[in-house]
């Protein structure tokens, strides 16, 4: 039997409001993720990657956000119904978070050791495992062991001497080592499920590596669950065991990142794919793709890629593309695919 | 700080010369209504007034090196032991004054941002906006009306009874001192003749401290360590009181500092109203009766306390932002 997945969005829809009207900036994501998976979530700026990923944690502002269907279902529960209360019992101890720039993510007022400490006191509330300490324990004892625990984390993540630079404030880390305070942070909670919203961005890519190398390793020893947000499919390709491929608010490509990158079958997938510079690429050789996202405010009628599509027909824009599947856990929305799976 | 000193020089001389510029002849007006002109050029021959201003001018820095601050011509005694006399209690009232606004403003202020658009943000800034329109002399007088003269809760003025014993001189706050002597009774007198002329030297920079925290509160709350904390499962509670706080905070305390000289020179109508006995009422009884050297002593202390005042904001600005700190 498997085991039923960690996280399962199903048909997710979120609109936004703004002064231009209401936006329907997530329109039928569909994404599961069991433990030992990373999921790279690919798109570009505005794609609604990042207000997935915040979605899951119920950190959008609401309004104007307003979550108009679907689910998402965390452990078999629906997060959608949980009020603040209940959410704040799962942050930090069951779904981690960490953010794209780490310069400002980290309090600056604060010695990072404080806020460590802050984070396992609350997480060890939920979980007195975390600590190995009774949940009622002194309040000395507790916040010991938890600064016990924050030193053990950040060697874990590869700070040296951590028993000291637990002092320190964030401006006396670099970026990178910033990246892995956080890391700290959202890994100190012990989470199951690890959400990381383009974590190596702001980093030069030599670090970018270490970093990645060192979630990866993360993913192994607690057996999580990641889904990382990207717009490098690079990252995807180096770092992730799947991928998820986003236009204008919904997933048009997914499955084993083997099959997403290596036999892209949708459209968009492939036009991503054929952007990317490659070495021995001539000068005015490489290809972008013409036209813009869609306007989601009035997005198109049917499949919202059809505009820029070179294949689309009539039919695509009747309606939108329901996902086919490819065989493997492959499956691409598109109406074009339709038929050859039919077949199959 | 390396201005202080030339700052607080100009600040002589400006005082210097008005008070000779001024009309009137504060000599005769303190040897009295019936001395004759022989008797008044003594006068001002004892006190060197008969000499030229620039010798005069000389004279007075050369003291003031010796912590000379002159002598009054009206009553005889030297500044400076007017001086350490009434600062005391000055600086109590502002102290005081100062106390209620941060401790009552910076809390005000969070509330507002985290009820932002609800009603304990209405209710501030509708207080706050009635607290800055209102002077502090006119609000003084409402406050003497209603406590002292209506409800007879509080007196309506001077800093201690002369008919009861103050507590033995240590600091000079009577607050303060009547603690050390653990006299409880005395410290409440104190208090509440202090009560007053606090409230109404407080209530206007409580409301821009309220005001400014309410701002940079909703700024910091903007920022993404605070998503960053909200994402790790802190409670709102903590999030507000200890992480937006301490960095709303340091933007605030500017203002605080700011203030804290305004009501230095404030007191003065504050002091005249509640007959406080201190720098403001002191000033202002040697300006009536043009007696200038109090004028330039008064001057300079306040002038000397307002420097220290920011020379403890920009201490204070390390210790909230560690940035400042090892720059």
């Amino acid at each position: 039997m498997i085991e039923p997945p960690l996280l399962d969005i199903r048909d997710l829809h979120l609109s936004m409001t703004s002064f231009d009207g209401e936006a329907h900036v997530l329109a039928g994501v569909n994404l599961s993720v069991r433990r030992n998976e990373v999921w790279g979530v690919v798109g570009e700026t505005g794609c609604g990657k990042s207000l997935t990923g915040l979605s899951i944690s119920r950190l959008v502002p609401s309004p104007p956000a307003r979550y108009l269907g679907g689910r998402i279902l965390f452990d078999g529960r629906d997060l959608l119904a949980l009020d603040e209360a209940g959410m704040r019992s799962l942050r930090g101890h069951r779904i981690g978070m960490i953010f794209q720039d780490p310069t400002t993510n980290l309090n600056p007022a604060f010695r990072i050791g404080e806020q460590l400490v802050d984070v396992a006191l609350a997480a060890h509330r939920r979980n007195p495992d975390i600590l190995g300490i009774a949940a009622r324990a002194g309040w000395r004892a507790r916040r010991r062991a938890a600064r016990d625990l924050a030193v053990r984390t950040l060697a874990e993540v590869g700070i040296t001497d951590a028993a000291e630079r637990i002092d320190a404030y964030p401006h006396e880390f670099s970026g990178g080592m910033r990246q892995r305070v956080l890391i700290a942070m959202a890994l100190i909670g012990r989470p199951d499920l690890l959400i990381a919203d383009e974590p190596t961005t702001a980093l030069d890519v030599a670090v970018q590596s270490q970093i990645l190398a060192l979630l990866a390793g993360m993913v192994k020893d607690h057996a999580m669950g990641v889904i990382l947000i990207t717009h490098n499919l690079g990252v995807v390709a180096k770092a992730c065991s799947h991928a998820a491929v986003m236009y204008a608010g919904t997933i048009v490509e997914s499955g084993p990142v083997v099959d997403v990158l290596r036999k892209p079958s949708h459209p968009y997938t492939r036009a991503l794919m054929a952007s990317i510079p490659a070495s021995g690429i001539r000068r005015g050789e490489l290809k972008g793709l013409p036209g813009q996202v869609p306007n989601l405010i009035r997005p198109p009628h049917g499949c919202r890629f059809a505009p820029r599509c070179a294949q689309a027909a009539e039919a695509c824009q009747a309606q939108p593309p329901r996902p086919v599947d490819l065989g493997g856990g492959h499956m691409a929305a598109c109406l074009k695919l339709a038929p050859a799976a039919e077949a199959a | 700080m390396f201005l202080t000193i030339p700052v607080l020089l100009g600040l002589t001389v400006l005082v210097f010369a008005i008070g000779r510029l001024l009309p009137g002849d504060p000599v005769a007006l303190a040897a009295g209504p019936n001395a004759t002109p022989a008797e008044i050029a003594a006068y001002a021959r004892e006190f060197g007034l008969d000499r030229p201003v620039w010798v005069q001018y000389a004279t007075y820095l050369t003291g003031l090196l010796g912590g000379n601050f002159g002598v009054s011509i009206f009553t005889r005694r030297p500044v400076i032991e007017d001086l350490i006399a009434y600062t005391p209690a000055t600086l109590e009232l502002v102290f005081a004054a100062m106390a209620l606004a941060v401790l009552i403003g910076i809390p005000a202020g969070l509330a507002a941002a985290v009820y932002r658009d609800r009603w304990p943000d209405y209710l501030s800034r509708v207080a706050a906006l009635g607290a800055i329109s209102m002077p502090r002399f006119f609000l003084g007088l409402l406050l003497q009306l209603a406590f002292a003269m209506w409800l007879g809760w509080l007196p309506l003025g001077g800093r201690f009874p002369l008919t009861d014993d103050p507590p033995r001189l240590v600091t000079g706050f009577l607050t303060v001192d009547a603690l050390i002597a653990q006299d409880l009774s005395a410290f409440w007198t104190a208090c509440r003749h202090l009560a007053m002329p606090a409230i109404a030297m407080s209530l206007s920079p409580l409301a821009t401290i309220m005001r400014m925290m309410r701002a940079s509160t909703l700024e910091v709350m903007q920022q993404d360590y605070v998503m960053t904390e909200r994402a790790l499962g802190l409670s709102q509670r903590l999030i507000v009181t200890k992480y937006v706080a301490r960095n709303a905070i340091s933007a605030t305390l500017t203002v605080i500092g700011l203030y804290f000289g305004w009501l230095l020179g404030g007191t003065v109508l504050v002091e005249t109203i509640f007959d406080w006995p201190g720098l403001g009422l002191y000033a202002t009884k040697a300006v009536v009766t043009q007696d200038f050297m109090p004028v330039i002593g008064v001057t300079l202390v306040i002038g000397t306390l307002f420097v220290c005042a920011n020379l403890l904001v920009d201490v204070l600005y390390g210790v909230v932002n560690p940035k400042v700190r090892t720059k």
